[in-house]
């Protein structure tokens, strides 16, 4: 018996690997990314002595890169826990190997993102105003509280499914016993812990469903609560969360596409999960283009002319390139990918999804900027450049999103183990049960 | 409690700025260096919309002197998260400077693009400038705006208090409208029908701006009399 288990634990053997051993590449990418944050942090801190006037934010456009990245980041981080608690509700087989790594995205890219809105803060000072002279009727406030309930949620949603995976690393010794036994929480895999475990998961899953999605409906209530053309939308709601599951999936992809390649987990993240995966983007993607459709059909039509103005700004005037741009990365590019088998490899789903990643940006940008540029008052159109100091912060953010990854990924294993085991000793038995189950009674009498 | 409102005629509106230099000097708003002017950072709380229509040489210009519009309805402090921008039971909407953590929400949801921003901190110029002591100075990364000259009802208040009055029609007017050469601005209580600022507010010429958005703007304009 003990012996069956230890050969168990050497199959998955690769997936230990990047906790032992690490290669030189990672220091220098790490080197790298680490430079890249104390810049930005330097870049933040002279942002904090002289203020906002450093960036290119002005009136009338008086939200600029930090708000896009907020949303953007924000919508990111649904790529995790959404997809993760989605795939295991309707018991997809496949997630196996994806679930932890779409939840750790959620986790770290979610604390970025949390984060824009203070670095956006004219007086960050001051934040804890929000806790002492907080006014429920603000969106912002409505922000606050949702996007603390996700990360609450999802950090849990990522931990409690770790909790055997820790135990077997504190069961093999070595480096750090002491995390991964404060960690493991007396894990030993008991019938009794097994069974609490699927509990909690199972209970935790249906509960950040609609905590995610309440998130970036908040955070698009920040635009359609204002009376600003552009923003004034009952669509946006649901146009966020699409956008957000949409570039979630995108970035989910491109981690996997690059964790299969530095860590060798080909032999886990197979051709088929991309292709189910890239099935998905591709639905998001249609999804995504008939909401942008109705929003500016309606737009057009109607012509209401504030609206109409903003409209023309964004197909016509200086933002045409980005809208267009959008269109092409979020629509066109993912769309004829994914319909030709040809192109639908590794590599096109890569560039699909570092497309649709860019394009779900530009969407962001389009969406905060003409609408502040171009004010109902009579006033001249504004422009926003974005500087040195916002571009870096933005790059800031990127790299604590891999280094964070690089950080999760040598401590705790990048591709859930337990559930892997588990789905070759229970998985087939309850699939071939469930299927049984679908299909009309076999023998009946006569 | 009377509720203050404002009536600027522009047919007797000559575009001259003189409100918006008096509102600068009054209420201690900042000087922006002309660089940074250009890049959109100027501050006025009496702004000066000017708009150019028609081709040379038939063109025509329009100035429209523009303060906050103190909304009876206001889009700005319903999305203020900390309450630093709030409607007081007089209709005037107010700022808490010390309050305000800088998320500029409400200049976004502003239909009228009423506020201002510190970008930096604020910078007076010694000489041309000499602080109002009736006015805080604000720091960086707070949003202002005109307030009616609030801090001039303050003193109005206290004198018919002692008093034992009510404050007269044209005791209390703010610095806009007391510099105004062409008496263009007029200010006053709305709700006593005998003010001049409610006869005007009747006037078959009044219009607000963004009528429709029904956030009921407390500043009136009196179109101007065309020929054409």
């Amino acid at each position: 018996m003990t012996q069956r288990s230890g050969a168990m634990v050497d199959r998955d053997e690769i997936l230990f690997r990047p906790i032992y051993f690490t290669g030189k590449g990672f220091h220098i990418t790490f080197g790298i990314l680490a430079l890249v944050l104390l810049w930005s942090l330097y870049m933040y801190v002279t942002q904090l002595s002289s203020g906002l006037g450093l960036t290119g934010m002005n009136q009338p456009v008086s939200w600029g890169f930090y708000i896009v990245n907020f949303v953007f980041f924000i919508g990111i981080s649904h790529a995790g826990t959404l997809i993760s608690a989605i795939l295991r509700l309707s018991k997809a087989e496949w997630r196996r190997p994806i679930t932890r790594m779409a939840e750790v995205i959620t986790a770290i890219v979610l604390a970025i993102g949390g984060l824009h809105p203070i670095i956006d803060l004219g007086r960050p000072d001051r934040m804890l105003n929000l806790f002492t002279a907080g006014r429920l009727q603000s969106p912002l406030l409505w922000d606050v509280t949702s996007i603390t309930a996700y990360f609450t949620a999802s950090t849990v949603y990522l931990y409690l499914p770790m909790i055997p995976d820790i135990a077997r690393i504190r069961d093999r010794g070595g480096k750090m016993k002491w995390l991964y036994t404060f960690m493991a929480w007396g894990w030993r895999g008991t019938k009794r812990q097994k069974h609490v475990l699927n509990r909690a998961i199972s209970i935790l899953m249906v509960m950040v469903i609609p905590i995610a999605i309440s998130v970036h409906t908040v955070i698009s209530y920040i635009f359609s609560m204002t009376l600003q053309p552009g923003w004034h939308s009952t669509i946006f709601g649901p146009y966020f969360v699409v956008g957000a599951i949409f570039s979630g999936i995108a970035a989910l992809l491109i981690v996997m596409i690059a964790f299969r390649r530095v860590y060798h987990f080909e032999n886990y993240l197979k051709e088929i999960h991309f292709q189910y995966l890239g099935t998905l983007l591709l639905i998001m993607s249609l999804i995504w283009f008939y909401f942008t459709f109705s929003e500016y059909l309606t737009g057009v039509f109607g012509a209401e002319p504030h609206e109409m103005h903003i409209i023309m700004y964004k197909l016509t005037g200086p933002y045409a390139v980005f809208f267009w741009g959008m269109i092409l990365c979020n629509f066109v590019l993912p769309v004829i990918i994914m319909s030709f088998k040809k192109l639908r490899t590794i590599t096109g789903i890569l560039i699909a999804s570092m497309g649709v990643v860019i394009g779900m940006w530009l969407e962001r940008l389009i969406i905060v900027v003409p609408s502040l540029a171009n004010p109902r008052m009579e006033l001249p159109a504004g422009m926003y450049m974005p500087t040195m100091l916002e571009w870096s912060l933005f790059a800031g953010g990127i790299a604590v999103f891999v280094m964070g990854f690089m950080i999760f990924s040598k401590f705790f294993p990048l591709i859930s183990i337990w559930e892997i085991e588990e789905g070759r000793t229970h998985g087939r038995k309850e699939v071939e049960e469930r299927i049984e189950s679908y299909l009309p009674a076999a023998e009946r009498p006569g | 409690m009377p509720k203050w409102a404002m009536v600027i005629d522009l047919d007797r509106c000559t575009g001259c700025g003189a409100c918006n230099v008096a509102c600068k000097m009054e209420n201690n708003v900042p000087i922006v260096d002309p660089d940074e002017a250009q890049n959109g950072r100027a501050m006025f709380w009496m702004d000066m919309v000017a708009t150019y229509e028609g081709e040379f040489p038939h063109t025509e210009a329009k100035h429209v002197p523009k303060p906050c519009f103190h909304c009876d309805d206001p889009p700005c402090t319903k999305v203020c998260p900390v309450g630093a921008t709030y409607r007081n039971p007089e209709g005037l909407v107010g700022q808490i400077y010390h309050r305000c953590i800088g998320c500029r929400y409400c200049m976004a949801a502003c239909p009228f693009t009423a506020k201002v921003y510190n970008w930096y901190d604020p910078k007076w110029i010694d000489g041309a400038q000499v602080a109002n002591p009736d006015v805080s100075q604000r720091m960086v990364g707070v949003v202002e705006k005109c307030s009616f000259c609030a801090h001039r009802l303050q003193k109005v208040k206290e004198t018919a208090d002692v008093e034992g009055r009510e404050i007269q029609e044209n005791e209390y007017v703010p610095a806009c409208m007391e510099n105004c050469p062409a008496d263009a601005i007029v200010f006053g209580d709305i709700d006593n029908r005998n003010s001049k600022v409610s006869r005007l507010s009747r006037s078959y010429r009044v219009f607000r701006y963004m009528d429709d958005l029904g956030v009921k703007p407390k500043v009136y304009y009196l179109a101007r009399r065309t020929s054409s």
